[in-house]
């Protein structure tokens, strides 16, 4: 099969709920090309990036969050959640996913695009 | 002739409809409303003054018999709608009536939410809906008795309020770690939480309800974590959700609520629905605001004119009486979004505004509630704030005016203000001093006035003050802040954390005025390291401020996996331990073992999922967590001394153990590693390490801040001490001293620089109050450390941590 496809389809796959993701923290989800953090702000917004530092690889889903940022457990980096991209003098950029969460509280996340 | 219309709920929204129906057209149709309650409508959101008994029944009313009676509506009390038919255009009520229409309104509300819990359906269960609750409330509130509110969002707070007022002891118990988590920040829920419990309300946050327990009637709630707390009424208020069953069975789209579209019509072009059953463009509302917009174009759609209802920005205000509180919009983070925070710790205000391209989005205000209602114009409308930004926080009365000058603003006060609230002192007797005594330091006030030298609140305006006064001559204290999210310094943070008795991460913020509103990955592991230093066995350890490693309890390596390393005190082991490693290394297939310099085994490259297998067979033989990974104690090492060696002078062997079992599992500023060496030859190098006990024929050589890292240094001698038991309360003091006076990732060699050996001789050497006192606190705290994280977690403990959320194969994903 095209492992490329599911890239580039819009898909939305349900990952657990809102509440499985402890505040200020993240989860990992795993696909067949390598994790994904999934993240929930101290104000419930929820975010999924790729779980690898631009730096040096480190799993960004272990981190410090902080606001919309996490700080990698390596060397600390700081990860803008939104965006993918390395804050302040850093310069790097992880894969986003969009995600939603349902009136439920569960939540999704998008395998297609960047999240817009 | 007038066409038939019917209506199913006679709540807050299809009274406003009916009211702007009949006042543009009082005849055009003839009505029916079916109401399972049995009385006229009311103002719902009126009933928690009703429960305090501010108001009665009767001042909440919206329309009387009277006025039903004059549009000549037929008002079915106490009669439920049963079915719809739409063939045949009826709806059948529970007395068995079946009445025609040809429009109809299905209004049924929301119904409160009841948690799944055994217990739930014991009588003094109650909800918070409508009249009939409020009065089974007052009946047990009667008995002077006690309650619990689950839920602290808008209406359990309400509740427990009036509960309260009417003399009852009131416990709120919530699921979250702070109130109102929906509309406010952690900030916000904070200050709501302490005014809570100023009125003499429990508020116990974290509560997960576990039962409730009682043979017929409720006797109390038990938790999760076992606690039990007594109680004659329960009352859920853990939120609502659409009634929408009716619809449903009709066969109208129903999703969580009933979906209308823009002219308030369900899938059925004749059945239009209003309030909170209904579902608009994803959305349910549990607020009356939007519920009477959508009234608005239910009447006009009924009259055949063009309307359309487009959703509402909602907006909340508690209504508790003596508390300010305002939020609208949304006010979560994101990097295009920029904030404005105003603290006023003092007047015990809060206020958030979260801007986006411009434009104000998001809107928290606690304390001081005046402008919300301009702010949320402004938000509702888009305004560009462009022009007001400097001054937008101030609210109305400052917009558009010039902004102000922090200094302009103290030159500005009259002489007699006070500047100081801890020690009265008012501004002339600051400004005074200052020129009498030629002070150019904030130390020199504070010594002279004692003007900011208790909370230190008042430490900014004291320095404006100082500027105002000396001009060019004044540059103020270069303190090295924290991180970016406050100018205090360590130091200053300590002592106000004491000083202020401030017990959780959000109150630090709240009360120091943090900039930021979580914090960062500088200042939340440092908060939390205080906090559980400072207030042992009170604090609740927040484990996500904790880097990887102390949050599971092992050390992560570059490749993502982690290490173990279980403890062996003073670096004894056994052929048993051993055995046991190595079929954990055999059956997990862990790649590395390796022994440290300081006298462990370390098995590296164990994946996350894996720990809690590890631990447990680890466990299972006996050893605990190493905390190899911890700003804690790491290790004791020690040399054979007495039992082995022929120049050993003391069991320096057994001494290590001792230290390290009187030790382990304590949290201090940074990692912490000590040797027991049984004489001068020192081969356990305990003149490198953060504390040292050199053995000698008089009895113990103390040593303290070496150190063997990227800096070397040897250690400076404390003094000799003659027996074990003072080995110990001296190590114990040193230590304490530290964990009270450390900087958080200053190691000891660090902190002993900065405060001096002298220093730390006088209080632990010279002060033998101190020291047993410092004794004391060490062990007193080591009460609430000293639990096997390992074991803990092997038991269940953030089982979410080791397991991945979710697994996506990818068959499923190619789907
Ligand atoms: C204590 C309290 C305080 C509140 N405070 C505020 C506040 O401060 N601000 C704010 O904006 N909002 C507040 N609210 C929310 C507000 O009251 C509601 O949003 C509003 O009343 C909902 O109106 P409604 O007409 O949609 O539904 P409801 O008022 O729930 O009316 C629905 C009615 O339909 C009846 N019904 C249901 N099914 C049937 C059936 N099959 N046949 C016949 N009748 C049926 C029900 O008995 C009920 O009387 C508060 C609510 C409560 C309970
Ligand atoms: S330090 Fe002294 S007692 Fe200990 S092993 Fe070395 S020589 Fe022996
Ligand atoms: S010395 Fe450096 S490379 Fe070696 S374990 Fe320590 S930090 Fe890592
Ligand atoms: S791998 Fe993330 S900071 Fe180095």
């Amino acid at each position: 099969m095209n492992d490329m496809r599911p890239i580039e389809m819009q898909h939305w796959f349900t990952i657990g709920r809102l509440s499985d993701i402890p505040r200020r923290g993240a989860r990992q989800v795993i696909l067949p090309r390598g994790p994904i953090a999934v993240f929930r702000t101290q104000t419930d917004e929820v975010y999924a990036i790729e779980d690898r530092c631009p730096h040096k690889g480190g799993p960004l889903s272990q981190g410090i969050v902080h606001d919309g940022a996490v700080t990698c457990p390596l060397h600390n980096w700081v990860i803008d959640l939104q965006t993918g991209n390395a804050m302040g003098a850093d310069q790097g950029c992880v894969r986003t996913y969009r995600t939603r969460t349902d009136e439920n509280g569960l939540v999704s996340v998008s395998l297609a695009g960047p999240a817009g | 002739m007038a066409r038939k219309l019917v209506v199913i709920g006679n709540g807050m929204a299809p009274g406003r409809a009916l009211e702007r129906l009949l006042e543009q057209a009082p005849d055009a149709y003839e009505i029916t409303i079916f109401n399972a309650e049995p009385r006229v409508n009311y103002d719902r959101i009126m009933l928690s003054p009703v429960l305090s008994g501010e108001k009665a029944y009767e001042d909440i009313l919206i329309h009387d018999d009277v006025w039903y009676a004059d549009h000549g509506i037929t008002l079915k009390k106490g009669c439920k709608a049963v079915g719809i038919d739409r063939e045949a255009k009826t709806v059948a009520g529970a007395d068995g009536s079946v009445v025609p229409y040809d429009k109809l309104l299905v209004a049924t509300g929301s119904s409160p939410f009841i948690i799944p819990v055994p217990g739930k359906d014991l009588e003094g269960v109650l909800t918070y809906r409508d009249l009939d609750d409020v009065e089974a409330m007052l009946a047990a509130a009667d008995k002077g008795a006690s309650a619990v509110v689950i839920g602290g969002g808008l209406l359990g707070l309400e509740a427990a309020a009036g509960l309260k007022e009417r003399g009852m002891d009131v416990t709120v118990l919530h699921l979250m770690p702070t109130l109102m988590e929906r509309q406010l920040d952690a900030a916000a829920g904070y200050l709501l939480e302490r005014a809570i419990e100023a009125r003499g309300i429990k508020v116990v946050t974290g509560a997960n309800t576990h039962e409730i327990v009682g043979d017929t009637r409720v006797e109390g709630v038990r938790l999760d974590d076992g606690a039990e707390i007594p109680a004659d009424i329960v009352v859920m208020a853990v939120g609502i959700r659409p009634n929408a069953d009716l619809a449903r069975q009709a066969g109208l789209e129903v999703n969580r609520g009933i979906v209308v579209n823009d002219a308030m019509q369900t899938s059925d072009p004749d059945i239009l629905a209003v309030g909170e059953c209904v579902e608009h463009r994803g959305h349910c509302y549990g607020l009356v605001a939007p519920l009477y917009e959508m009234a608005k174009v239910v009447a006009e759609r009924l009259l055949d004119k063009e309307a359309a209802y487009q959703g509402s920005v909602t907006s909340t205000r508690l209504k508790v009486t003596g508390i300010d509180l305002f939020s609208a919009g949304d006010f979560s983070e994101g990097k295009d979004r920029e904030e404005i925070v105003l603290r006023d710790a003092v007047g015990g205000i809060y206020k958030r505004l979260v801007i986006r391209d411009d434009r104000l989005i998001g809107i928290v205000l606690y304390g001081d509630t005046k402008d919300g209602a301009w702010f949320f114009q402004l938000m509702k409308d888009g305004t560009p704030i462009d022009e007001m930004r400097e001054t937008l926080i101030f609210g109305q009365n400052y917009a558009g005016g010039t902004p102000l000058d922090p200094t302009a603003a103290v030159a500005a006060l009259p002489d007699d203000a006070e500047i100081c609230g801890c020690n009265g002192v008012c501004k002339s007797k600051i400004v005074g001093a200052i020129t009498e005594h030629g002070l150019t330091s904030l130390d020199g006030v504070r010594a002279r006035t004692k003007a900011s030298a208790s909370c230190g609140s008042c430490t900014g305006l004291v320095e404006q003050l100082m500027a105002m006064t000396l001009g060019d001559g004044f540059t103020p204290d270069a303190v090295q802040p924290m991180c970016g999210c406050t100018d205090l310094g360590h130091d200053d943070v300590r002592r106000l954390i004491v000083a202020k008795e401030l017990k959780s991460i959000p109150a630090v913020m709240q009360e120091l005025e943090w900039k930021t509103s979580c914090g960062c990955a500088k200042c939340r592991p440092a908060l939390n390291f205080y906090l559980i230093a400072d207030w042992p066995g009170e604090y609740q350890d927040d484990y996500q401020s904790r880097f990887i490693n102390e949050r599971v309890h092992a050390n992560i390596q570059k490749d993502g996996t982690y290490s173990v390393v279980p403890r062996m005190w003073g670096g004894m082991t056994s052929s048993a331990e051993l055995r046991a490693i190595a079929d954990v290394v055999d059956k997990f297939g862990i790649p590395t073992v390796k022994v440290t310099g300081g006298q462990r085994i370390d098995l590296l490259g164990v994946p996350k999922e894996d720990l809690p297998a590890v631990w447990a067979d680890l466990n299972a033989a006996g050893m605990v967590s190493g905390h190899a990974y911890a700003k804690g104690l790491r290790t004791v090492k020690t040399c054979v001394g007495t039992d082995w060696c022929r120049f050993g002078t003391q069991d320096s062997t057994g001494l290590g153990v001792k230290i390290e079992k009187m030790m382990w599992g304590s949290w201090t500023p940074h990692k912490v590693k000590m040797a027991v060496s049984g004489c001068p030859r020192n081969c356990a190098e305990a003149t490198c390490k953060d504390f040292g006990v050199v053995c000698v024929d008089s009895g113990y050589e103390l040593h303290v801040g070496g150190a063997a890292g990227m800096h070397i240094k040897g250690t400076e001698v404390l003094c000799t001490v003659a027996t074990e038991a003072e080995a110990l309360e001296y190590c114990a003091a040193v230590v304490q001293l530290y964990r009270e006076q450390g900087r958080y990732l200053e190691r000891i060699y660090k902190w002993m620089d900065r405060v001096g050996l002298a220093a730390i001789r006088e209080q632990v050497v010279e002060d033998a109050e101190k020291r047993t006192a410092l004794f004391e606190k060490f062990l007193y705290s080591q009460r609430f450390a000293q639990k096997d994280p390992w074991a803990e977690r092997v038991a269940g403990k953030d089982a979410h941590e080791f397991t991945p959320m979710n697994r996506i194969a990818m068959r499923e994903a190619a789907e």
